[in-house]
């Protein structure tokens, strides 16, 4: 069973993190970069694949050379075998079409075609949701969406899937599809491992996969001389690789428009605050004195 | 349709001492053993004083079984000895150095996360080799039954696994031991409560302190008016680089004397007696507790049912011999003992005599004499009888008794010292409490030094311990709430005290039609999974799910 999961580094939205200038614009070389938390999923419904059915997982994605740092966390997290980063200059300011077609030749160039594909449901940055079905279509495979729980039958070749279906009331569909498919994993995607020896290939696995990490964080170390495409896990593709044509991807190949950019509006810089003793009865009856037009509805 | 379920030859329930000797025996015959421990982490579950010894007579010892167990998981090798008999500030301090030494080729000062969770690694290894592996944050929670018969395990995260052999050694309050009907965990005078504070000490303090090398250490035990007529007694031992500091008491005592754990562990720290040792800093790392059952009567003679052997607590394998504590290592030998059997069995193709033959075992070895001692049996019991203890205890300590003790004068150490008389020391106040308090009387000097220690208030204890809580899925149930029945469980449980709010158990009045009825609450939150109540109130007690509830850090 090969596996490959689609990843991408995101801005750290998380407080504290990011970083705007004046005009309340992302400062990127200022916001670090994180793996797009809805990818996580994608990783963990792979890992569930890995342990329980064996196999190999690929981790792959498009972006500037900072993302190996990405894909060795994914590393550590989904206890993935080899990376792929498609990168170079002409990749740049794709749109979700440019890239889920950089990312579909990637797919098709790797040497061991993967029997699953799996991606996140949507990016902390675009929000779009549309990579990873776009990526499908240019697969052409069954694709399956909101998966909140998977079993792989090896032996009939097939997928059986529990998704979730959101509409005027929740439902659950299960679904089958034929292997190779096509899978975005839905946030509610929860693994499980019922059986002891899944727990234990697990715990094989992750001392396994955080070894490999390691070893791939010294070629990353910034102090290191080490080339990380001379790393036997990672592999480089540039455009001339994939063979595509720079018309057809990155900037030029994007058909989206960006019609216009709202600022976000400035977080308040600062918060004025009394710290108030709950002994200090004048002063918490001064809390209750501010208090009290709310209460009314005022 | 039990084909459908996961089989291995041998699953081992507990990774204490007791499951980590049975596995890595399993192992080594090259048995495919799978290890299911609850906690996060080995060792984050227990709790011990705990010394841990390696006895002369013993067919297995932790370090033959581990080695480098020495220097990778115990602290210090404890080459000194003492009891003190305390009377107020009277102290009368005998070297308990021959007790002590009596079958012992060495005994450590242990912590037992530390210790449990170097095992578990290696147990892990060991048994990964044959197949299986350690899992921990996994809960058994019952026995899985082919018609009547019991073959496997049942879990709450996985499935049911069938096995060849099932090692219950999941401790004090096994599930499994219960659920098969070996043991209950009804009468509390069948049970000890230890409680226990693990104390930072300075570098270079305990050498300078104690007076010891650096990779030596002291045991401390102390009796007498401490402790306010419970019976039991409190315990000093020093680790690399703390202390351990508990009580370990008679749980039906604590209930009859409503007596509150944690206070009775605070006379002992602020006892002037420990002036000295703790200097005057006190900065407690930990508290916690547990049960531990009372060998000499409840060690099962027979311990195995169908393929479920019990080992160790789970077997009421816990030796009292008089003030020095031995659970861990009987933990070991049984375990070892246990897969020994399987081992004999399976090479005779007849792995359900398993239990047989280490009930064989445990009687030929001389382990069920140890842990329940003839000379218990005839002398010890009748001493428990309620006119005879009265009488003995009047006589200790009347003029004549007193006479007597300042007559033996030091030469009652060597009878501190008897582990014959130990061994038959009927569990009655006079040994406890009388015969330690007119000894300090009657031969004890008196302590001068000002313990300016201020121990934790319950809250802080609380506060400072790590939980993971397992919201709206509480381990414990009270099936009688009413005051009668489970009220004991307000002063006895080790995080409820009378008039505190943030503990499990609170007694409340509780008004309806007129009447006012007299009931307890409860709140499982701070739970220090200690097994108590489960004795001592009316309740459906169980463990938290897989790596849920208190992870102690030091143990
Ligand atoms: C305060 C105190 C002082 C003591 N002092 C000493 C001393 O100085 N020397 C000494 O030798 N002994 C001492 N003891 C006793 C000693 O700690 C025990 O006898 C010993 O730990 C028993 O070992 P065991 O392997 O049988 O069980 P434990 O050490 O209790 O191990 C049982 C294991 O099973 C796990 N478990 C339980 N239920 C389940 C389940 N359902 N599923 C999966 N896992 C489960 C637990 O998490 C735990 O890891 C002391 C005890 C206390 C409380
Ligand atoms: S609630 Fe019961 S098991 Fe928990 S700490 Fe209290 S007495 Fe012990």
């Amino acid at each position: 069973m090969h596996t490959v999961v689609l990843t991408k580094g995101v801005p750290d939205f998380r407080e504290g993190q990011v970083s705007f200038d004046d005009d309340g614009h992302l400062e990127r070389g200022k916001t670090p970069t994180v793996m797009n938390p809805n990818d996580r999923h994608a990783l963990r419904a792979a890992l569930q694949t890995k342990v329980r059915n064996g196999g190999t997982v690929s981790l792959m994605s498009m972006g500037p050379p900072g993302y190996m740092e990405v894909l060795q966390e994914g590393m550590r997290d989904v206890y993935a075998d080899d990376l792929y980063l498609l990168s170079d200059r002409e990749m740049g300011a794709a749109d979700t079409w440019a890239t889920a077609m950089t990312v579909a030749t990637g797919i098709q160039k790797l040497a061991d075609p993967p029997d699953l594909v799996f991606a996140g449901f949507k990016t902390a940055d675009g929000e779009t949701g549309h990579t990873g079905p776009q990526t499908e279509w240019c697969l052409d495979m069954p694709l399956v969406t909101h998966v909140i729980s998977l079993d792989i039958a090896e032996d009939e070749g097939i997928l059986r899937a529990k998704r979730l279906v959101e509409g005027d009331v929740e439902e659950i569909e299960t679904v089958e599809a034929p292997l190779p498919a096509f899978v975005v994993a839905d946030p509610e995607f929860e693994p499980t491992y019922r059986r002891a020896d899944h727990r234990l290939r697990h715990k094989d696995l992750r001392e396994t996969a955080g070894d490999r990490a390691d070893e791939f964080g010294e070629y990353l170390d910034d102090g290191s001389d080490l080339d990380p495409t001379d790393w036997d896990r990672f592999t480089m593709w540039d455009h001339a690789a994939l063979n595509l044509d720079p018309d057809y991807i990155g900037l030029d190949g994007s058909p989206t428009i960006v019609a216009g950019v709202d600022p976000i509006p400035k977080a308040p810089s600062e918060r004025e605050a009394t710290v108030v003793d709950p002994n200090d009865d004048a002063a918490m009856g001064g809390v209750v004195e501010e208090l009290a037009p709310y209460a009314g509805g005022d | 349709m039990t084909d459908d379920y996961e089989h291995y030859e041998a699953v081992v329930v507990g990774a204490g001492p007791g499951g980590a000797a049975a596995a890595a025996t399993l192992a080594r015959n090259g048995v495919e053993t799978l290890v299911l421990e609850r906690g996060v982490d080995a060792g984050s579950k227990n709790v011990s004083g705990g010394l841990i010894y390696a006895e002369e007579s013993s067919p297995y010892t932790i370090d033959e079984l581990f080695p480098g167990f020495r220097e990778e998981a115990s602290d210090r090798e404890v080459t000194e000895h003492y009891i003190h008999n305390v009377a107020g500030r009277e102290v009368k301090t005998f070297d308990l150095g021959e007790l002590h030494h009596h079958d012992t080729e060495w005994a450590d000062s242990v912590l037992r996360r530390k210790m449990d969770s170097w095992l578990a690694r290696e147990v892990h290894e060991m048994t990964r080799e044959t197949g299986g592996g350690l899992l921990t944050e996994v809960r058994v929670n019952g026995l899985l039954r082919e018609g009547a018969e019991i073959v496997g395990v049942t879990c709450d995260e996985l499935d049911p696994i069938e096995a060849d052999v099932i090692i219950a050694a999941d401790g004090v309050n096994s599930e499994l031991a219960r659920d098969a009907g070996l043991m209950d965990w009804e009468e509390p005078d069948e049970w000890f409560q230890g409680v226990k504070a693990v104390v930072d000490m300075p570098e270079g303090a305990i050498e300078g302190r104690f007076d010891v090398d650096g990779d030596e250490g002291v045991a401390h035990l102390f009796s007498g008016d401490l402790f306010e007529n419970v019976r039991g007694g409190g315990f000093l031992y020093t680790n690399d680089e703390s202390l351990s500091i508990g009580t370990v008491f008679h749980l039906d005592s604590i209930a009859d004397e409503r007596a509150e754990p944690q206070e009775l562990l605070d006379n002992l720290l602020t006892h002037p007696l420990l002036t000295d040792w703790l200097g005057g800093e006190y900065d407690e790392l930990e508290y916690s507790a547990k049960l531990v059952p009372d060998s000499k009567k409840v060690a099962h003679p027979s311990p195995y049912r169908d393929r479920l052997l019990l080992v160790g607590d789970a077997a009421g394998q816990m030796q009292a011999q008089g003030p020095i504590i031995k659970g861990m290592n009987h933990a070991v030998t049984a375990g070892a003992l246990a897969a020994e059997a399987f081992v004999d069995a399976r090479s005779r193709g007849d792995t359900d005599a398993a239990g047989e033959r280490y009930v064989a075992k445990l009687e030929a070895e001389g382990v069920m004499d140890k842990l329940r001692p003839t000379r218990y049996r005839t002398l010890g019991k009748l001493g428990e009888v309620g006119p005879v203890a009265s009488a003995m205890d009047a006589v200790t300590d009347s003029v004549v008794g007193r006479a007597a003790i300042s007559a033996l004068g030091d030469r009652a150490e060597s009878l501190f010292n008897s582990p014959f008389l130990m061994g038959m020391l009927p569990d009655t106040r006079m040994g406890y409490v009388t015969v330690p308090t007119v000894i300090a009387e009657e031969l004890g000097e008196p302590v001068d030094g000002l313990n300016t220690v201020e121990p934790p208030e319950l809250d802080d204890r609380i506060g400072d311990l790590t939980y993971d809580v397992d919201e709206g899925n509480p381990h414990i149930e009270l099936r009688d709430n009413a005051f009668a029945a489970s009220g004991t469980a307000v002063t006895a449980c080790p995080v409820s005290a009378e008039d505190f709010g943030g503990g499990c158990y609170r007694d409340e009045y509780v008004g309806t039609n007129g009447t006012e009825e007299h009931v307890v609450s409860l709140d499982t939150q701070p739970c220090v999974e200690c097994g108590t109540c489960a004795v001592v109130a009316d309740t459906d007690w169980t463990h938290p799910r897989g790596g849920k509830g208190v992870e102690y850090e030091r143990g």
